[in-house]
């Protein structure tokens, strides 16, 4: 190759003569030589243009679809709330207002009572007797020093005497009667209190519950009405449901591993120790699909108890057959705790068969178990076993949660990503444009030589008023 | 959610399918010979603690077999017990204990041999790990490596070792390795060469203090 090139004995004379050969050519091939670097990057940009307008349409259309889901999720969940809320309306009109005829005739009852006392209890002036009169005559009777009138009004002044204190006695007495009465009003009139309290409180929460009704209602309104603030609102809450319902799955996670270690080597009795599915032990396995099963009917159970909406088969169901439902998943989930309470009973004992074989085979020392206080793990691995399938059952909240909300974030990630994906194409296409012209003016600079030659060549040419104007125009 | 439940069923029932498959691929057997010639029946009870410290190491599913080396080691009568564990845990541990009580009265009532044949000991254990097909192949010889044949036995014939481990335990040196060491080290040469040449790993180790190296 280098004798091809070397035309000449001198290497410096050899590349000079390559150099003005490839000058020439270079010079004769200028024009379409532009035209293809001209031609290839404006196609090039116009390539990358056109892919970052389809880039940039599908990110504009998965932001419209972000949207219209988040909207609809957001509708659904106050449609749901709303009718919760409307559910605990009724209940409370069936659970308080229901009452109502029953304290009505309560009240009247009291007040009854209270008016029949009232009236015993208006005090009535004894009347004097109806001989006092004939006794005031007589007494008008003027012989008074006659000894038989004389006697004969000292007996009537007896009588009278004795008849006022029978009278004031008389009084007496039914004036502690009516207090007596007026006293047993008194529970009566704390009693109409209490119940208007009563009623008064019902209708209080009544009236909050209707508070907290339009509040959902007015926030339904503000979805309805497809406002940005309604998306951003939504977006906010999505992404912070998803982080929390991603923590708490972490956590449920967390407890799931713990209760795999805890049946994990027990299932060894059941499946064998040693034997391998995929790769994996069927011990392992065994254990893990216990647990799915148990996550499984998890989310079944709460489906049937309508705090998850996971699958609508279920929530559609009648609520004999759903209620048929929650005790089936709850007897399967009973069972299941059983067992695994079972089998942590049995890993403390194979750990100790281990323990016990391992220490007589490399210790020559005679064997002693110190089992005081054994009965502490084995039990809390029993307590363990049993409680962490019923709360794994829960696991159906946060789950809800994160799938529902994770349609949120990875469509804003979506968005995200096509946006920079745009932003990386129209990037690229300016720069394939810019490079064009700089390999344009590139190629002018090394036909330097030939082009000054032609710009000397056309300026003798010209007459000297053209060129004046010309470099009046340059400056 | 119903999509992924369908994957969860569908990659269930694969695995379902493939699982008898690898039934022994994860076990180890291990074939320990003990040399019982000459004045190497003193060191039985060091023999003893690497059985016990073998059989705790040993999972549900794997076999274990101790042989001994005397004048004809080639025989199915020299095994002095062996095992395949059951996969049940608990039933392995039971089958251990039946285990080291085999070895325990084997080791109080071990005669001397005369002659020791350790190729007839190999060609005994490749026979029974490959019957016993596990997955990784152990054979551990608890001698000096000093092969006395007696006068007819013919060992000189290449051993079959591809995918076995042999490890050389407690090789103790001769009196006569003490006046030339070339002696033990030429020794340990042969054999390394030999189950080498047979398409084996060959290790040696004389430190029982730790035997975590062997079943590594």
């Amino acid at each position: 190759m280098s004798e091809l090139l070397s035309i000449t004995p001198s290497p410096f004379l050899s590349v000079l003569v390559w150099f003005l050969l490839l000058t020439v050519l270079l010079y004769i091939a200028r024009q379409p030589a532009h035209r293809l670097l001209v031609s290839l990057s404006r196609s090039l940009r116009n390539a990358l243009r056109l892919s970052a307008r389809s880039v940039a349409q599908a990110e504009r259309r998965l932001a419209e679809r972000n949207r219209e889901v988040l909207l609809e999720q957001g509708r659904e969940a106050a449609e749901r709330q709303i009718e919760r809320e409307f559910q605990r309306v009724e209940q409370a009109v069936n659970d308080e207002l229901a009452q109502c005829p029953a304290l009505q005739r309560e009240l009247r009852e009291r007040i009854t009572a209270i008016e029949e006392d009232y009236k015993k209890s208006i005090d009535v002036p004894p009347e004097p007797p109806l001989w006092a009169q004939a006794v005031d005559a007589i007494a008008k009777i003027p012989a008074k020093n006659e000894p038989m009138v004389a006697r004969v009004l000292e007996d009537i002044h007896t009588s009278m005497v004795k008849a006022n204190d029978m009278v004031v006695d008389e009084f007496r007495r039914s004036s502690r009667e009516r207090h007596l009465l007026l006293v047993k009003m008194m529970p009566l009139w704390r009693q109409v209190i209490s119940l208007l309290q009563k009623l008064d409180r019902n209708v209080e929460s009544l009236r909050e519950r209707a508070q907290v009704v339009d509040r959902h209602m007015q926030h339904y309104k503000t979805l309805s009405e497809d406002t940005d603030r309604a998306v951003r609102m939504l977006s906010s809450s999505s992404l912070t449901q998803f982080f929390i319902s991603g923590l708490v799955l972490l956590i449920a996670i967390g407890g799931a591993m713990i209760n795999f270690n805890l049946i994990a080597r027990p299932m060894q009795e059941m499946v064998g120790g040693n034997t391998l599915l995929m790769g994996f032990r069927a011990a392992d396995i065994a254990a893990l699909v216990i647990i799915f099963v148990e996550i499984a009917l998890g989310l079944y159970l709460m489906e049937a108890l309508r705090i998850t909406r996971l699958f609508p088969v279920i929530a559609a169901l009648n609520d004999n057959l759903r209620v048929k439902m929650i005790w089936v998943t709850f007897f399967f989930l009973f069972a299941l705790a059983s067992i695994e309470a079972g089998l942590a009973y049995m890993r403390e004992l194979l750990a100790q068969d281990d323990a016990a074989l391992v220490r007589s085979l490399l210790s020559d020392e005679a064997m002693v178990v110190d089992s005081a206080g054994r009965w502490i793990t084995t039990a809390a691995q029993m307590g363990m076993g049993f409680i962490l399938p019923f709360a794994l059952v829960f696991v159906a909240i946060p789950l809800e949660s994160f799938f529902h909300s994770s349609r949120t974030v990875l469509g804003l990630l979506g968005v995200g990503l096509l946006r920079a994906l745009t932003w990386l194409l129209r990037l690229l296409g300016n720069l394939a444009w810019y490079l064009g012209s700089l390999l344009v003016h590139v190629y002018d600079l090394l036909i330097f030589a030939p082009l000054w030659l032609e710009r000397l060549i056309k300026e003798s040419r010209r007459k000297p008023e053209e060129i004046t104007a010309a470099q009046t125009a340059d400056h | 959610m119903i999509r992924w439940l369908r994957a969860l069923a569908l990659g269930s029932a694969l695995i379902l399918l493939g699982a008898c498959a690898e039934r022994g691929a994860n076990t180890q057997g291990v074939y320990m010979l003990i040399d019982t010639s000459g004045t190497y029946t003193k060191e039985l009870e060091k023999a003893q603690h690497i059985i016990n410290y073998v059989l705790s190491q040993l999972n549900p599913g794997d076999s274990f077999a101790v042989a001994r080396i005397d004048t004809s080691s080639f025989t199915e009568k020299n095994i002095v017990a062996k095992v395949a564990f059951s996969d049940q845990p608990s039933r392995a541990n039971q089958e251990k204990r039946l285990f080291r009580d085999t070895v325990d009265n084997f080791v109080k009532t071990a005669r001397s041999s005369a002659y020791t044949d350790i190729t007839g000991g190999l060609l005994q254990a490749i026979e029974y790990l490959n019957e016993a097909g596990t997955g990784r192949k152990i054979i551990l010889i608890f001698s000096d490596m000093q092969e006395e044949l007696k006068k007819g036995y013919v060992r000189d014939l290449p051993l079959q070792l591809d995918g076995f481990e042999v490890i050389a335990l407690n090789v103790t040196k001769l009196r006569t390795d003490n006046i030339d060491p070339r002696e033990y080290l030429n020794r340990l040469a042969y054999w390394q060469q030999r189950v080498e040449a047979g398409g084996g790993k060959w290790r040696v180790i004389n430190d029982l203090e730790r035997l975590e190296p062997i079943l590594r």
